[in-house]
């Protein structure tokens, strides 16, 4: 239903953004690894005057099994304020959930209450793949002009991966959005510059040589996501690739400048075949063209073979394997998830291009296996899936990456936990003590939504 | 009724419209707060204020043409009708189209989309009932020749954007200026309802008057 006033959760700018109210609930999407059990969007409480927080307050559970949740986003946000294509009176008030695995879509909504969200209607994959020829729906976004979603492949598991376009409102699986697809085959992530018409998507693999767990074959062979493509957002045309090249694999989450005015974003490449390192890429306006340059690399960290899985023990390392990263709503301070050594890292990134070291965390890791001060004992998993307050004062994450990876690199099993950090006004980041939720041996968490919004939920139009 | 009335409503109907963030002034903001340029504020004001007119245009002369081919009882039922289901169209559907005009377009795209966007919202409709008046005593008054009715309807237009343009130049100005987005967030009360409900009670005041 329409709204007399806009959605008080929308804001012209990220500026006005961060001075948004403190979060009082999270969603994170719970999945079963053993796909006995429907998969759930569970409530966590993250006020601290409440006497519930840091616990699971109330969820929904999937109307089936084995959907794999993932990433999932909000029917409507800040964008709707755009200029071009102003519809400010919808609510944020769904949240829209692929199953990765299943390639269905939930419509879930969380108005009537909050704590206990219900499902208002389901997208069946065969809707979804008739409608685009795509199947996997991973990111989704809240354009200026309705849900965008990016899926991982073709109807049979294959190439091309891609994006295609949801009514804001009735939900209707529209179609594919590119016109010209030009070379881009492999899809992922995809996030926008409002301000330049610009999308960027990323790369990982196809369905068929992901849901398995990585493939050593593809992987040595340099044969897993490496570039990062730019389209026109109006045309829908492929405009760009970039290739980082043979040594560099799986090129994850982008994101971009939260000013619409600023052309340059950061990407995360999990793993250099050369070295094992991480590492973290700027990309940026050159003249008429876009271009990257790598400005962090985080190295392996040597480690005893016999406390490493199989799949590394003969690299007598273990590898960073950066594979989350966040910016926060000032474009100040960028959150690195270390999934394989267990750090989360805080950069200033406020000149994009000399990012420097602000605070560091360690918590569970391959090796490490790190403790937390509300937990009893080492933890399993690492830094994964990264969300920031709007405000940039509070962090919060967990730990599982994907059902079929984390037993290539946590083959002992992934106990689900999350946990939150506490943001220094000028950097700085440490454990909230209050804070671990010990996540029930069913599920294992996934992304983290706030609710209101978050610093990977919104997109803005004015500076 | 005064013959200066139906003039007043026709500057009140373009104050109403210069008003409405859809109808350009916020895109004119945005585009001056990305170059730091109060000057782009004014200058794309004027490509949206040429896309209003030739939406406004548009309908004018349609009711012009109109008006000379049919008689006027058929004519206010048929455009009452229409405004009704223009209005509850917009109501419906209006979600479903697309625009794709970015925050890179030129001055021609700014005045496509101001065309569009005022033609979608039915912002010449909205005129018909203020039209007809003036169509209608020119033609009692002196058998009016076509060619003054054309001249009128050119006054009508020029008259109703002018309006809109002072009014949107004003709103954009002073957000760019003092008040500052944050207003939005509270002031941008849905003018969408406003015009639904305006062009269909328009309408029905066409049929039943």
């Amino acid at each position: 239903m329409a709204r007399w006033t806009p959605d008080p959760t929308f804001y012209p700018s990220p500026r006005l953004a961060a001075k948004a109210p403190a979060e009082t609930l999270a969603y994170v999407a719970a999945f079963a690894p053993k796909r006995d059990v429907p998969d759930a969007i569970a409530v966590v409480d993250v006020d601290p005057s409440s006497p519930t927080y840091s616990k699971i307050v109330g969820g929904v559970d999937m109307p089936q099994t084995g959907d794999e949740l993932h990433h999932y986003g909000w029917n409507a946000c800040s964008s709707c304020l755009c200029p071009n294509a102003p519809h400010p009176h919808t609510e944020r008030r769904y949240l829209v959930v692929p199953g990765l695995r299943s390639s269905r879509i939930h419509i879930i909504d969380t108005k009537p209450n909050p704590k206990s969200p219900s499902i208002v209607r389901v997208i069946e994959p065969a809707e979804m793949i008739e409608a685009t020829g795509y199947s996997r729906p991973h990111t989704v976004h809240c354009g200026p002009d309705g849900i965008y979603v990016s899926a991982l492949g073709d109807a049979k598991g294959d190439a091309p991966g891609g994006v295609f376009l949801m009514d804001p409102e009735s939900f209707d699986v529209l179609g594919r959005w590119e016109v010209e697809r030009g070379p881009q085959r492999l899809a992922y992530d995809f996030w926008w510059h409002l301000g330049y018409d610009t999308v960027v998507t990323s790369e990982w693999g196809t369905p068929n040589t992901v849901e398995n767990g990585l493939m050593p074959e593809i992987l040595l062979g340099a044969q897993y996501g490496r570039r990062l493509h730019f389209w026109d957002l109006q045309k829908r045309k492929h405009l760009q690739e970039i290739d980082f090249g043979p040594d560099y694999q799986l090129v994850f989450e982008l994101r971009p400048a939260h000013d619409p005015t600023k052309a340059y974003g950061f990407v995360n490449c999990v793993i250099s075949l050369k070295d094992l390192s991480a590492s973290i890429w700027t990309w940026y306006r050159d003249g008429d063209n876009w271009a990257v340059r790598k400005v962090i690399e985080i190295p392996a960290e040597p480690a005893d073979p016999d406390l490493l899985p199989p799949v590394l023990k003969g690299f007598k390392a273990v590898p960073p394997l950066v594979s989350d990263i966040d910016l926060s709503m000032d474009d100040r301070f960028l959150y690195v998830a270390c999934w394989g050594t267990g750090d989360l890292r805080q950069y200033d990134v406020s000149d994009p291009f000399n990012p420097k070291l602000t605070g560091k965390v360690r918590i569970g890791g391959i090796v490490s296996r790190a403790s937390h001060p509300a937990a009893s004992g080492p933890l399993s998993g690492g830094p994964q899936m990264v969300e920031i307050s709007r405000d940039g004062r509070r962090v919060y994450f967990t730990n599982s990456l994907y059902g079929a990876v984390d037993p290539q690199f946590y083959p002992a099993g992934i106990d689900g936990w999350m946990v939150k950090l506490d943001v220094g006004p000028d950097g700085g980041i440490d454990f909230d003590q209050r804070f671990f939720v010990a996540w029930p041996e069913s599920h294992r968490p996934h992304q983290v939504r706030l609710q209101g919004g978050d610093c990977s939920s919104d997109s803005y139009c004015y500076p | 009724m005064s013959e200066l009335s139906p003039w007043l409503v026709l500057i009140a109907l373009g104050a109403f419209h210069g008003l409405n963030p859809a109808m350009g002034w916020l895109f004119a903001v945005a585009l001056g707060l990305y170059r730091h340029s109060r000057a782009v504020v004014l200058i794309s004001l004027l490509p949206i204020a040429l896309g209003h007119a030739l939406a406004i245009a548009v309908v004018v002369y349609a009711v012009v043409v109109a008006g000379m081919a049919i008689d006027e009882e058929t004519f206010r039922i048929l455009s009452g009708l229409l405004l009704i289901s223009w209005g509850a169209y917009h109501l419906l559907y209006g979600h479903r189209h697309r625009l794709h005009i970015g925050l890179r377009t030129g001055l021609i795209g700014l005045a496509v989309w101001s065309f569009v966007m005022a033609t979608a919202h039915g912002a010449g409709m909205m005129l018909i009932p203020v039209l007809m008046p003036l169509e209608h005593m020119g033609a009692h008054a002196h058998h009016m020749p076509a060619t003054d009715s054309l001249w009128i309807a050119s006054l009508a237009v020029l008259v109703h954007t002018l309006a809109m343009l002072v009014v949107t130049g004003i709103v954009a100005l002073v957000v760019y200026e003092w008040v500052g987005l944050d207003f939005l967030r509270r002031g941008w009360v849905n003018l969408d309802l406003v015009w639904t409900a305006a062009l269909i009670g328009i309408g029905l005041w066409l049929l039943v008057s």
